[in-house]
């Protein structure tokens, strides 16, 4: 099924674009991840070009997590307070992700920037989950129950002044934190296409020190809201967002992160994440191979 | 066809010396719709000769199909403490964005180097206006790079089998858009050369348009930015909440 995209200018299959989105989709219900860290790539795979598919693919992640926040809210596991402070932080973020943007793509260093964040980040989170999954499945396995981990945040959270109470997440911390937290995120969702969940939850765990039961929640709320700043910044600034793709990887991830909600009440959390990490260190690697081999387009052309 | 009568009677009063070269495109506007993944597009017409009805010489038919000319950026990659990176970079005030060149012999065969240039007949002679002053060499390299990027996108394209003479009047080419072809004006040129000298050329002009739903969308993205992003924000919302409602019913 031959569908043109109009912003991208040129022919895709719409059939193999559903199912790159299915793809993700499921992975994001079954992990609630929001999948833009494989849709990206994938895309750039395909053949559309890179800033068009960082744009358009943050519109998907929107998709795959607004049933994600409903689901969550129901449960009352969301932190609000903590969600806005975050969001704040991630529209700013935002902001200077498209200024970024602009100034790497001036100087053509854009793709280059990009590939390199995907190894550093996915390679560093990929790392460490395979490396704390693996030990909880032998844990279990071995008979032993795993040790309850500690929740304390990071020392230099607490160092932070003008303390504020949060209840949900039960801390007593000052917001610059998860402000701060959401400005990065923010940066990377806009330059990436990424929802930046990969990041926010550990960050919410290890360095917030925020109760598990709010993190999963609270982190699909500011994804949600970012990501839709984000695809506002794009429209405004690159004008690169393509609406036509953008329904293309919606149809498939909307469906998909349905079924992986489903599937996942079937697998071992341990297990899930062992799988998780697997992929996002094949998808690190993958990409450190393309910065390292000689790639098959030298030339690269600009509009001037 | 009635170009066709007007030309003949032309012929018949005897004013010229040198062939006419009666042109036509298959298509003169070519849309870019839902679904568009490209076309082919049709050159042919007919060389006929003041002295008779038809040409009676052997004549070489070299066709150029040129898509609007962009200021553009070149960057080229290196490898760069172990990683590929954008390096070196040259810019070319009119890169034409689609080039196409259909002959009947091997254009080096056709004409000389001086007449290929002055014509740009083929891809080493295309006329890319460099900016700022950069040394042959490196000219070189960089347009030889684009051509060949391009070449590899069915952007550009040389074709020295690509156009057929008939008992030396009718003569035609087929040259394929692929479906990422720029919208804007494209110049069809005929040239008709004989002993290595253009004896006649004609012009026809091509339009490549976005239209309907395509073109709206284009022209919204660009215009109402705004309010363009908001809609897909409500899309994505709204299909995100759609199936989360029909998979609880299920």
């Amino acid at each position: 099924m031959d569908v043109y995209l109009p912003i991208a200018n040129l022919s895709v299959n719409g059939l193999v674009i559903v199912a790159l989105g299915a793809i993700t989709g499921i992975l994001s219900g079954m992990f609630g991840v929001g999948g833009g860290f494989l849709t990206t790539p994938l895309l750039i795979f395909y053949g559309i070009p890179p800033t068009v598919a960082a744009a358009s693919a943050a519109s998907q992640v929107t998709g795959a997590s607004v049933s994600g926040v409903f689901a969550y809210t129901r449960r009352n596991s969301v932190d609000y307070q903590m969600g806005g402070v975050m969001v704040a932080g991630g529209i700013l973020g935002t902001g200077i992700g498209a200024l970024l943007f602009n100034f790497l793509e001036s100087i053509g260093q854009i793709d280059t920037v990009i590939n390199i964040l995907y190894v550093v980040l996915l390679g560093t989170i990929g790392g460490l989950m395979a490396r704390e999954s693996y030990q909880a499945i032998r844990a279990t396995r071995g008979g032993a129950a795993p040790p309850p981990r500690k929740r304390r945040h990071h020392p230099i959270v607490a160092s932070l002044p003008l303390r504020w109470r949060f209840y949900r997440s039960g801390l007593y911390i000052s917001p610059l934190a998860p402000l701060l937290i959401g400005t990065g995120v923010g940066v990377l969702t806009t330059l990436m296409g990424v929802g930046g969940g990969f990041i926010l939850v550990p960050a919410m765990l290890y360095i917030l020190g925020m109760s598990a039961n709010v993190v999963v929640g609270t982190s699909l709320f500011q994804i949600l809201f970012v990501t839709m700043a984000s695809t506002m910044m794009h429209s405004l600034t690159t004008k690169a967002v393509d609406i036509v793709l953008a329904v293309l990887l919606l149809l498939g991830s909307v469906t998909g992160a349905q079924i992986g909600s489903k599937l996942a009440g079937k697998f071992q959390p341990q297990k899930l994440r062992f799988i998780l990490a697997v992929i996002v260190l094949a998808v690190a690697l993958r990409m450190a191979f393309g910065l390292g081999f000689r790639p098959s387009e030298i030339y690269s052309v600009a509009p001037l | 066809m009635r170009a066709l009568f007007a030309l003949l009677a032309l012929v018949l009063l005897g004013a010229a010396r040198d062939p006419i070269l009666v042109p036509e495109v298959s298509q003169h506007e070519i849309q870019v719709r839902q679904g568009f993944t490209g076309t082919d597009l049709l050159l042919f017409g007919a060389i006929l000769d003041p002295s008779g009805t038809r040409a009676g010489r052997d004549y070489d038919i070299v066709v150029v199909l040129k898509g609007p000319t962009e200021p553009i950026r070149l960057r080229e990659k290196q490898k760069i403490a172990g990683i590929w990176i954008n390096a070196d970079s040259t810019a070319f005030r009119s890169a034409p964005s689609f080039f196409a060149v259909a002959s009947s012999r091997p254009i080096g065969q056709i004409v000389d180097e001086r007449t290929a240039a002055i014509y740009e007949l083929g891809l080493n002679w295309l006329q890319l206006s460099p900016i700022g002053a950069i040394d042959p060499e490196e000219q070189t390299r960089f347009s030889s790079g684009l051509v060949d990027l391009r070449q590899r996108q069915g952007l550009y394209s040389e074709n020295s089998k690509g156009v057929v003479v008939n008992e030396q009047v009718l003569y035609q080419a087929r040259i394929s858009l692929p479906s990422s072809v720029q919208t804007g004006t494209y110049t069809a040129e005929t040239f008709a050369i004989t002993k290595g000298r253009v004896v006649a050329s004609a012009t026809a002009k091509v339009e490549v348009r976005k239209i309907g739903f395509e073109r709206f969308v284009a022209v919204f993205a660009q215009h109402e930015s705004l309010l363009y992003g908001l809609l897909v924000v409500a899309v994505s919302v709204g299909m995100g909440w759609l199936a989360g409602r029909l998979f609880a019913m299920v």
